[in-house]
């Protein structure tokens, strides 16, 4: 067999360091020995393909259609398209969301942030995307959270990514903000991210995306990592 | 060229949304491995993968399990572990490992993930893989890609588990590239229906982590 193709590296200056310690918690759990670099084989150029319904099953697709009635809060569409860094579209890819509800509180058990829960919101979905790598979530706007990270420290409001692609090099897992917060420039998890980077992570307002009397829309675009060729092209 | 979009930590709180029922359970459908109902609230569970038995699994059961610990020995409660591993013939369940004189096993894609327990313990079954192609014309002693995320953690740590009992890692490519006395780190040891790999994010014996 011959060797594979492999896929471009991280981008140098485009990724938080794993030690970021104004995010406290990468103190413990970062790794103080360096990498080891080594070649792509094939080990890291393949994934899962197409298999998502057996995985983690058909898509969720409207986060404000899972209960009994609508939940509270801003009604928004969050559309976008994955792409490599070569600018091709990554069609049927899974993409999964997860996220807090208006009030900025979590479904989750061990979130146990004073506000309100919201019995009609779960705040998860996971959708595939089509032969142009878009993607399309109908949920509700999150609210900031507070964190016990340092004193007076809010999350501002995100939806948390988790996209496979098409290798196990092409993994992400990030996060969405909103244009204009202004937690964003003192938070501590955006702003281990190079500068130049940060406002990748910040969706933009879009009137085309945005359905009269009906819901705000958002545009976020995912880059993962691209490959020197395609295999069809070798 | 677009630049990527950078990684951010998948936090405490991704068990409602990552981790459906068996999802570390590569081999049968329908248990509840690798997924934390203890954290999410009643009806409030919104995975549902596909119950239908997925066919036959060439190869033996095995379990994979270890502990997460962070740098100072306490085990990491809230990590999400996940797993790609060629089939027990060596060949990926991906259309690029076009090798068609291996069986695919229909049953098995070789993509887990699971998260840890209460004890900082990640737990899979699946079968232990054959030997994949590496660099040129040899091959990679038996191995699993390992991702390692968390609360505390921005961006995914690569390691990989290889196995104790297979002559073959004395010529590895990829452990050859490891300093020898931190290879035994990723090198996971025989236990009674498996074998056991702990992951330490630091300090001393920490795991070596690649960049891929
Ligand atoms: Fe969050």
């Amino acid at each position: 067999m011959a060797d594979v193709i492999e896929y471009y590296r991280e981008e140098k200056g485009g990724h938080p360091a794993s030690l970021s310690p104004d995010y406290r918690s990468t103190i413990a759990r970062s790794p103080r020995q360096p990498l080891v670099s080594v070649p792509h084989t094939l080990t890291e150029v393949t994934g899962p393909t197409g298999v998502w319904d057996q995985l983690m099953g058909p898509a969720v697709m409207d986060l404000t259609k899972q209960h009994k009635a609508e939940p509270l809060g801003q009604r928004i569409i969050v559309s976008g398209r994955v792409l490599d860094e070569n600018g091709r579209p990554v069609p049927n890819t899974v993409v999964e969301v997860w996220q807090a509800n208006a009030a900025g509180r979590y479904i989750h058990k061990n979130d146990q942030w004073n506000a309100p829960l919201d019995p009609n919101f779960t705040g998860a979905g996971h959708v595939v995307t089509d032969d142009q790598g878009r993607y399309r979530f109908i949920t509700i706007k999150p609210g900031a959270y507070p964190w016990k990270n340092h004193f007076n420290a809010w999350r501002p409001e995100h939806i948390h990514f988790s996209l496979l692609g098409p290798a196990f090099a092409t993994r992400l897992v990030t996060q969405m903000y909103f244009p204009g917060d202004p937690l964003i420039a003192i938070d501590p998890i955006c702003q281990a991210i190079p500068e130049a980077a940060v406002q990748r992570l910040v969706s933009r307002f879009d009137i085309e995306t945005t359905e009269d009397h009906y819901a705000l829309g958002y545009i976020f675009d995912i880059v993962l990592r691209g490959r020197h060729a395609t295999p069809m092209e070798a | 060229m677009a630049g990527q979009t950078p990684w951010q930590t998948v936090g405490p709180y991704f068990h409602y949304g990552l981790a459906w029922k068996g999802g570390a359970d590569l081999i049968e459908v329908g248990a509840d491995l690798g997924a934390r109902m203890d954290l999410i609230p009643e009806g409030h569970y919104v995975l549902n993968p596909n119950t239908t038995p997925r066919g036959k699994v060439t190869g033996e059961s095995i379990e994979i399990s270890g502990v997460v610990y962070d740098a100072d020995g306490a085990p990491v409660t809230d990590a999400m572990i996940e797993i790609w591993q060629a089939n027990s013939a060596g060949r990926y369940a991906d259309p690029q490992d076009d090798r068609a004189d291996l069986p695919l096993d229909q049953g098995f894609i070789g993509f887990g993930r699971s998260s840890t327990d209460q004890n900082g313990v990640y737990r899979f079954r699946t079968v232990k893989p054959g030997r994949a192609p590496g660099p040129g014309n040899g091959l990679q002693a038996p191995h699993i890609a390992v991702g390692v995320q968390a609360r505390g953690v921005i961006k995914r740590l690569c390691t990989r588990l290889y196995f104790a009992d297979e002559a073959s890692n004395a010529e590895d490519p990829i452990l050859a590239l490891v300093p020898e006395d931190r290879r035994a780190t990723l090198i996971a040891t025989p236990v009674p229906g498996g074998y056991r790999l702990d992951i330490r994010l630091q300090g001393a014996d920490e795991t070596v982590f690649f960049d891929v």
